[in-house]
């Protein structure tokens, strides 16, 4: 049993975590959420005053919200579609015996760990650019007319780089949670006359659906702020045609230095956040217990 | 039992596995190999694949024209800053929650998740305007600092799962031959922690070294980490694809041996413990 000393001595060690993150999440929140409010531009500083809800009112009826909002919910599908049955069929495909398979894992999974800039970088140059890239050279090769990846298809190619970026991720998660799946489970099911696709069904995909789960809310949490690809590729354009919410923010703060609006742009962002964060916070908190 | 594999059947998933690994696996093969390449190599069609004139101009290069060494030292100090600091702050908190668990433990693991999910985006302005006041735009500390928060939640949650598997009642015995909470924290806590404190390490290492919103928005070119600095190659200006590649290859070289490492540990810190 614990003792008092014991305890005062717990709660002095748990404070400045406490604390930090407190002054973290509340100052800033809390600054947000005021300036939200505010008529507030950088280039005419002393002339901030109370505007209601006028921002909100701009930036929600601003044709650039609308598709800003549809572009992250189509980043964020295409890629959840993306790595999720990917991420399936390579953990199915890892989860069997072969030669080398540790060092084709180590292949697998590293684009997890290249930083963003690099990839969004190396794929719109070495790979998609229409005249030189290795796509272009493919295409051609092949007799067909190269594609203009990031002025025809912006946001496709933005989603094929996440994409890549958190195949990696799924398929770790996916392969761990595979990798606990009993055995004798499986053969029985075998001996019973149960084929391969029945038993995908009845048996894997039942105890692959908690991480199945977690791999979709957290992917969604890091989807929903996906910046440096699309600032180093197609700086949300053409037009507004690969702008996600962060970057609209982004575009509004600091390229416009519209305070008010960007903080408006904010507090939606984070709303929209919270919704997928609550059904996450239940999931992993029941692993508490 | 385990069964034996028939052969024919391993070799067809032998051809699968590396096939797709070397697919996924290509384009930082491709950025390796474009390193070594003239800037005309770079962008020859059809693409060299290996017998070209291999040279080292491009990485003597980046370092000549944009001091690439100051951009890898704020690297460094910024990741390895933030952890150091994230854990002299996060140990305390995880061991007390591990073992002192109170009425409230539960919640505040929790809430502490929750400033996790909250989008960068929404506290950008408020941040930016701050840092522009306090004259901590374009520093090291600025970065440091908030890169230690935006990770906090995730170093006291991997720590915490990791210390609820010590077995309490090890401590206990030990407090019961009358060693203080120092001798219990130091000679008994610590030998069996060390393996997740380790874990940890590499794993905030490597979320703060790729970092890239707050990098891109608060830094200029002083204090500038590898994430800003391979961005500036964005700009339109001619291709650059050999020193882009140079300057790529030994930004994610050093990670990546790390990551490489780290498999298990990621799933466990990336899940906050939820799949183990």
């Amino acid at each position: 049993m614990a003792t008092v000393h014991t305890r005062s001595v717990a709660r002095f060690m748990l404070t400045p975590s406490v604390l930090m993150l407190l002054a973290w999440m509340i100052v800033p929140l809390a600054m947000t959420l005021y300036f939200s409010f505010l008529r507030y531009n950088l280039l005419m500083p002393g002339m901030e005053h109370w505007a209601g809800m006028l921002n909100y009112k701009f930036f929600l009826t601003d044709p650039a919200f609308g598709e800003a909002l549809l572009n992250t919910l189509l980043l964020v599908g295409g890629v959840l579609i993306i790595t999720m049955v990917g991420g399936i069929l390579l953990a199915l495909l890892f989860n069997q015996e072969f030669w080398g398979r540790g060092i084709a894992r180590l292949m697998v999974i590293a684009p997890f760990f290249v930083m963003p800039t690099v990839s969004a970088l190396v794929w719109k140059n070495m790979f998609m650019n229409p005249v030189y890239g290795l796509f272009a050279w493919i295409a051609r090769s092949l007799g067909l007319q190269p594609i203009d990846w990031f002025a025809h298809l912006p946001l496709t190619s933005v989603t094929l780089i996440v994409s890549w970026e958190w195949l990696p991720f799924a398929t770790l998660i996916l392969l761990t949670a595979l990798q606990s799946l009993d055995s004798e489970q499986m053969e029985a099911a075998e001996m019973d006359g149960a084929g391969p696709l029945s038993r995908f069904i009845y048996i894997t995909l039942p105890h692959m659906s908690r991480a199945i789960s977690v791999v979709i809310l957290i992917e969604t949490i890091f989807l929903l702020s996906v910046f440096a690809e699309i600032l180093v590729t197609t700086n949300g354009g053409p037009g507004t045609q690969s702008t996600n919410l962060p970057y609209l923010v982004y575009a509004q703060a600091l390229l416009q230095f519209d305070v008010g609006g960007a903080s408006a742009g904010g507090i939606v962002a984070v709303i929209l956040a919270n919704i997928v964060a609550f059904f996450l916070i239940r999931i992993i908190g029941k692993s508490l217990d | 039992m385990a069964r034996s594999v028939p052969s024919s059947r391993k070799l067809v998933f032998s051809l699968i596995g590396w096939g797709i690994g070397f697919l996924i696996f290509f384009p930082i093969l491709w950025t390796f190999l474009t390193s070594f390449k003239t800037e005309g190599e770079a962008i020859a069609n059809p693409p060299n694949l290996l017998f070209f004139h291999w040279t080292l101009t491009n990485y003597i290069d980046v370092q000549a024209r944009s001091n690439y060494l100051l951009h890898m030292m704020n690297s460094i100090i910024i990741s390895f800053g933030s952890t150091g600091i994230g854990l002299l702050v996060g140990i305390p908190a995880a061991w007390a929650m591990a073992f002192v668990p109170g009425k409230r433990t539960k919640f505040i693991l929790t809430w502490m998740l929750s400033t996790k999910m909250l989008p960068s985006v929404g506290v950008l302005v408020p941040i930016y305007l701050l840092f522009r006041d306090w004259g901590l735009l374009d520093t090291r500390f600025g970065l440091t600092v908030i890169m230690m928060l935006i990770n906090l939640p995730i170093i006291v949650w991997m720590l915490y799962t990791y210390f609820r598997e010590i077995p309490v009642d090890i401590l206990e015995a030990a407090r019961m031959d009358g060693a203080s909470l120092g001798k219990e924290i130091l000679f008994i806590l610590t030998p069996m922690a060390i393996p997740g404190i380790a874990s940890t390490i590499l794993l905030n290492l490597i979320l703060a070294w790729n970092e890239a919103f707050w990098t891109l928005n608060l830094t200029a070119a002083k204090a500038a980490p590898l994430t800003a600095f391979i961005a500036s190659f964005s700009s339109p200006e001619g291709l650059f694809w050999a020193k882009l590649s140079a300057a790529s290859t030994l930004a994610i070289a050093p990670i990546l041996v790390l990551g490489w490492f780290s498999q298990k540990q990621l799933v466990r810190g990336l899940t906050f413990g939820a799949v183990k």
